[in-house]
């Protein structure tokens, strides 16, 4: 099926966007049914209920907000204990003009909750830290990126801008053109002593703190650790992040919603695809549209390839850290394959940019399945023989059995999704809780495991392949289905090029999409998919022009992340620089 | 002949042939292990320059001798400069004990306790690392060279009592006298596995070498020790390591692998028999000699390979636990063996019953310290399959 065909003959008759519509989500009846049920059951008089959303959301006071969130979290027949996200939108005609939105989860019920609390520009709101740990990190990225203070946080800092930034980088007034030099005179200033927390901690020997990172061989990307220790044993340690922070989110801002695109691949830059569908879907859910089943069902393969590349990245280089070399050759050698599949559908490798707002930028190789079938039969390989290197090798085990172990309630109140919250044998999985492109249609299995530490991390990684490739064979021997890659929708997918030359409907099309871009309806609309290491969300907000009002990435390495140092205390050097790699901390999309 | 050529012109010569073939032997070595290492890890390994990227060799020094030598601004310069330095030197002497081939041609010097000798040269080494660590002021730089200076001292023990059981079977320091008692009896491997055994695994150790490169473990410690050395002062880091482990591979096989011969209870290319076919015939001991060096240098080499690495307080358990205890419990046995069980006269041949019985435990002691380090966990984790979990 060749992608000229993608426009039908018959002339679109759908509605035109008039761009100042409002969303109105697919499944609102839902949601509004079980937000109101919610109500109900709380009977919270500072909660409101907000209909017409993705998601039951309710409108909190500012000044009950860790109220909420404590009876959210403890109410026996919710149990929302999972702080998905927190962040923030700046609305600045509104006499209030920030929202700050908390998003939980509820293992039990396996739903989600949205709270919003308005916030005015002096005023500043009560931290949730108490109630859940995770939120430690998100409210110090809202101080940083709004200036909305929280009270009673411990720790409210600057993380993505540094020290010596002025302003609020995603506060609307903020010019995007504006840059901050932090010259080496500010960091002498500003460089956080750690030591003062620790000073109380009993120690036999001298205290010695010790960088590693922002450059050390053992953080890919980059990362920057401060470690106190006694010896070789780490007493106390905190990270500080923000060294590869691209103003995802405030470019966003400024481009078109295709434009976005690209920005996305740098999130997690080991798989990019799956950061493409995870923005792609929630722009199409704003929108009201889907992508054709052939475009689904590439998406869901490729999301899947990339996933067996993102945790080959990270097992091999986890076990390089670990001075087990040949591993990582071994494991980049599927690695490599799987990118030659992605350049054979789209030219490039790592950042293949390969999806469309609708699709697929253009249709995939004939080969494309016989390709696809060659490495599910080659990758199983490469995976057994690393196993039987390092799996019942006595020096591996005692580096990684116990080491930066996590309680299973630890990692749910920071906020773990992914393979570092199933490893703690909690059994979540997006793909299985909100199944998205058709996964519930496939037959594959959730590993966990036991222990929360290095190991577990590693076999649950190791299995995920496996089942990977499951869904994988599935899908080829399912084929792909006939049909375009690209809706058939003019306000969304350009015409053809030799349309545009032969009438003058595309030719306004075209003109109208290029010039104007995609415009949504006016809404919110959040999204999740599973990414390599968890959930990853994303947050649009349009007011119908052509660039995102707003768009919010959750990324799954933030949360993580935000434990490492609590993790790590106790262990020492090798153990951090073991559990380190086995987070698979991707700095692209920790400092987005 | 004249004393003065006997003593010092003649040593001098062939120390210098010496010299040149062990440091084309040191540049080969990274060369092949680079190859080699390559074709363990579905690589190619360097192949540009020159063929089969032979030249690699030449290449690797013009580059260390051209670039820029760094001394970080807060070096402590003295003991910076002579970091590097310190362990090449005893690297260098080492080579004038150890006889090549059958002596006295092809062995620089000749002398009753090179044994001693050389363990106490090699033993200094270790300063070298320890100063340039801490001369170079870098957190990493020290705690590398605080790792080696007290993975060097646990190794050192079993190191030294791992040769014990050899002396007493041999009854000399003299490594050509151990050669030539190995020849007429058998490889001092068989009798003495254990110490064999412990000897090649604290040789591993001694020489920073995977799975005991804590000290420059590069995911850790960014490079240790050498963290701030470049050009031609890293070089001869290198070339210490690389000097040190062709001295080990040297004594292993002297003491163990029967030298430059190639016989059994005196059959076989004995010394007299080499010595026997002229200077032809020392070549070929020299040769002999060499390829049982180049087999170590090699296992070497796949243990690199092959391992992760041990963390600094398994490193330790390893040595002080299993290492050293064994060692002397292997010499309690062999003092037993060589005190009770002399070689008997059965029929009019020579059995040596005391070996066999060496051997026999031995072999069991191997294989069951091997089990014990090597079982499988009882309690491993598992994975577990949850195939509905979103309704858990």
């Amino acid at each position: 099926m060749s992608t000229l065909t993608k426009f039908s003959a018959i002339p679109y008759t759908g509605p035109a966007p008039t761009n100042r519509n409002p969303y109105i989500p697919s499944d609102v009846a839902v949601h509004d049914a079980r937000g109101a049920a919610l109500a109900e059951k709380l009977q919270h008089a500072a909660m409101q209920q907000e209909t017409g959303q993705d998601l039951p959301t309710f409108i909190v006071e500012k000044s009950a907000i860790v109220n909420v969130l404590t009876v959210l979290r403890d109410h026996p027949e919710l149990r929302f204990t999972m702080p998905l996200d927190c962040w923030g939108v700046d609305y600045p005609r509104r006499e209030k003009r920030f929202d700050v939105l908390y998003q939980l989860y509820s293992l039990q019920n396996n739903e989600r909750v949205r709270l919003k609390v308005m916030v005015g520009e002096d005023e500043s709101i009560d931290s949730g830290i108490n109630v859940f740990k995770g939120l430690d990190w998100f409210e110090r990225e809202v101080w940083d990126m709004f200036g909305i203070r929280f009270d009673g946080h411990p720790n409210l800092r600057r993380i993505l801008t540094h020290e010596a930034f002025q302003g609020h980088p995603l506060r609307k007034d903020y010019d995007p053109a504006q840059r901050w030099l932090l010259t080496e005179k500010d960091v002498a200033q500003l460089t956080p002593v750690i030591d003062d927390r620790f000073k109380d901690v009993d120690t036999d020997f001298e205290r010695v703190t010790l960088n590693l990172g922002p450059s050390h061989p053992a953080t890919h990307g980059t990362l920057r650790i401060v470690v106190t220790l006694d010896g070789e044993t780490i007493i106390g340690a905190d990270q500080e992040i923000g060294y590869l922070h691209r103003c995802f989110e405030k470019m966003s801002e400024t481009h078109t919603y295709q434009q976005v695109i690209p920005f996305t691949d740098r999130l997690n830059y080991c798989s990019a695809i799956i950061n493409n569908v995870g923005y792609c879907l929630t722009v199409e859910k704003l929108l009201g549209i889907e992508a054709p089943a052939r475009a689904q069902h590439v998406r869901l393969m490729l999301s899947e390839f990339m996933r067996i590349a993102d945790h080959l990245v990270c097992i091999g280089t986890n076990l390089v850290d670990m001075g087990a070399l040949t591993n990582f050759w071994y494991l980049f050698q599927p690695r490599e394959e799987i990118y030659g599949l992605i350049e054979a559908c789209c030219g490039a490798r790592l950042l293949p940019s390969y999806l469309r707002i609708g699709g697929l930028a253009v249709d995939v190789p004939t080969d494309f399945l016989q390709n696809a079938q060659r490495l599910v039969d080659m990758i199983p390989k490469y995976i057994d023989d690393v196993e039987k290197l390092v799996d019942r090798n006595k020096v591996f085990l005692d580096r990684v059995v116990g080491v930066a172990p996590i309680s299973p309630e630890d990692a749910i109140a920071y906020g773990f999704t992914g393979p570092c919250l199933r490893a703690c044998g909690v059994p979540f999985d997006v793909r299985k809780s909100n199944p998205y492109i058709g996964y519930e249609t496939y037959d594959f299995d959730v590993p966990i495991a036991e222990g929360g530490d290095t190991y577990a991390r590693y076999l649950v990684r190791m299995e995920e392949m496996r089942q990977s490739l499951r869904i994988l064979q599935q899908a080829i021997d399912r084929g792909l289905p006939e049909g375009p890659v690209m809706v058939d929708n003019p306000y969304v997918a350009l015409p053809p090029k030799e349309k545009v030359y032969n009438e003058m409907e595309s030719l306004i099309y075209h003109f109208k999409l290029i010039m104007h871009g995609i415009q949504p309806p006016v809404g919110e609309a959040y999204f999740q998919v599973e990414g390599g290491n968890g959930e990853l969300g994303f947050h649009v907000v349009s007011d119908g022009t052509k660039n995102p009002y707003r768009v919010r990435v959750r990324p799954p390495c933030f949360a993580i992340y935000q434990a490492f140092g609590k993790m790590i205390t106790g262990q020492t050097i090798p153990d951090a620089v073991a559990a380190l790699g086995s987070l698979n901390i991707i700095a692209g999309e920790l400092d987005h | 002949m004249n004393p003065w050529m006997l003593y010092l012109v003649w040593p001098l010569i062939k120390f210098l042939i010496a010299f040149v073939i062990v440091q084309v032997i040191v540049a080969a070595m990274n060369w092949i292990e680079r190859r080699v290492l390559g074709l363990i890890q579905a690589r190619l390994g360097p192949n540009r320059v020159g063929p089969w990227g032979l030249l690699q060799i030449v290449a690797d020094p013009i580059k260390f001798l051209l670039k820029e030598d760094i001394v970080p601004s807060s070096a402590e310069k003295i003991a910076y400069f002579l970091g590097p330095m310190l362990p090449l030197v005893p690297a260098f002497i080492v080579f004038c004990l150890i006889p090549f081939g059958p002596p006295p041609t092809f062995a620089v010097t000749h002398t009753n306790v090179g044994l001693l000798l050389i363990l106490a040269l090699t033993s200094t080494g270790v300063y070298g690392i320890i100063l340039g660590g801490w001369a170079s002021n870098n957190k990493y730089s020290l705690m590398g060279g605080l790792r080696s200076a007290a993975q060097m001292v646990s190794y050192e023990v079993p190191f030294g009592l791992s040769i014990v059981g050899v002396l007493m079977l041999c009854g000399s320091l003299d490594l050509v006298h151990i050669i030539n008692y190995q020849a007429h009896h058998v490889w001092n491997v068989f009798p003495q596995l254990i110490a064999a055994f412990i000897f090649f695994v604290s040789m591993n150790a001694e020489n920073n070498r995977t799975p005991f490169d804590l000290p420059e473990a590069e995911s850790e410690l960014v490079a240790g020790y050498h963290t701030e050395y470049s050009a031609m002062k890293f070089a001869f880091f290198m070339l210490a390591e690389y000097s040190a482990m062709l001295v080990n591979c040297c004594l292993m096989v002297s003491l163990f692998l029967g030298g430059w011969t190639l016989a059994i209870g005196g059959y076989g290319l004995t010394t007299a028999t080499l010595k026997s076919m002229g200077f032809m015939g020392g070549l070929l001991g020299t040769v002999i000699f060499v390829v049982k060096v180049m087999t170590f240098m090699m296992i070497y080499i796949w243990f690199r390979a092959t391992f992760p690495r041990f963390r600094f307080d398994q490193l330790m358990d390893l040595g002080w636990k299993w290492m050293i205890p064994l060692a002397l419990i292997n010499i309690f046995v062999t003092g037993i063996v060589v005190l009770a069980a002399p070689e008997m006269i059965i029929n009019g041949s020579v059995v040596p019953v005391g070996e066999t019985i060496l051997a026999v435990a031995g072999a069991a002691t191997v294989a069951l310290t091997l089990f014990l380090i090597m079982k499988p966990r009882a309690h491993a984790p598992k994975v577990i399959h949850a195939s509905r979990v979103s309704e858990a």
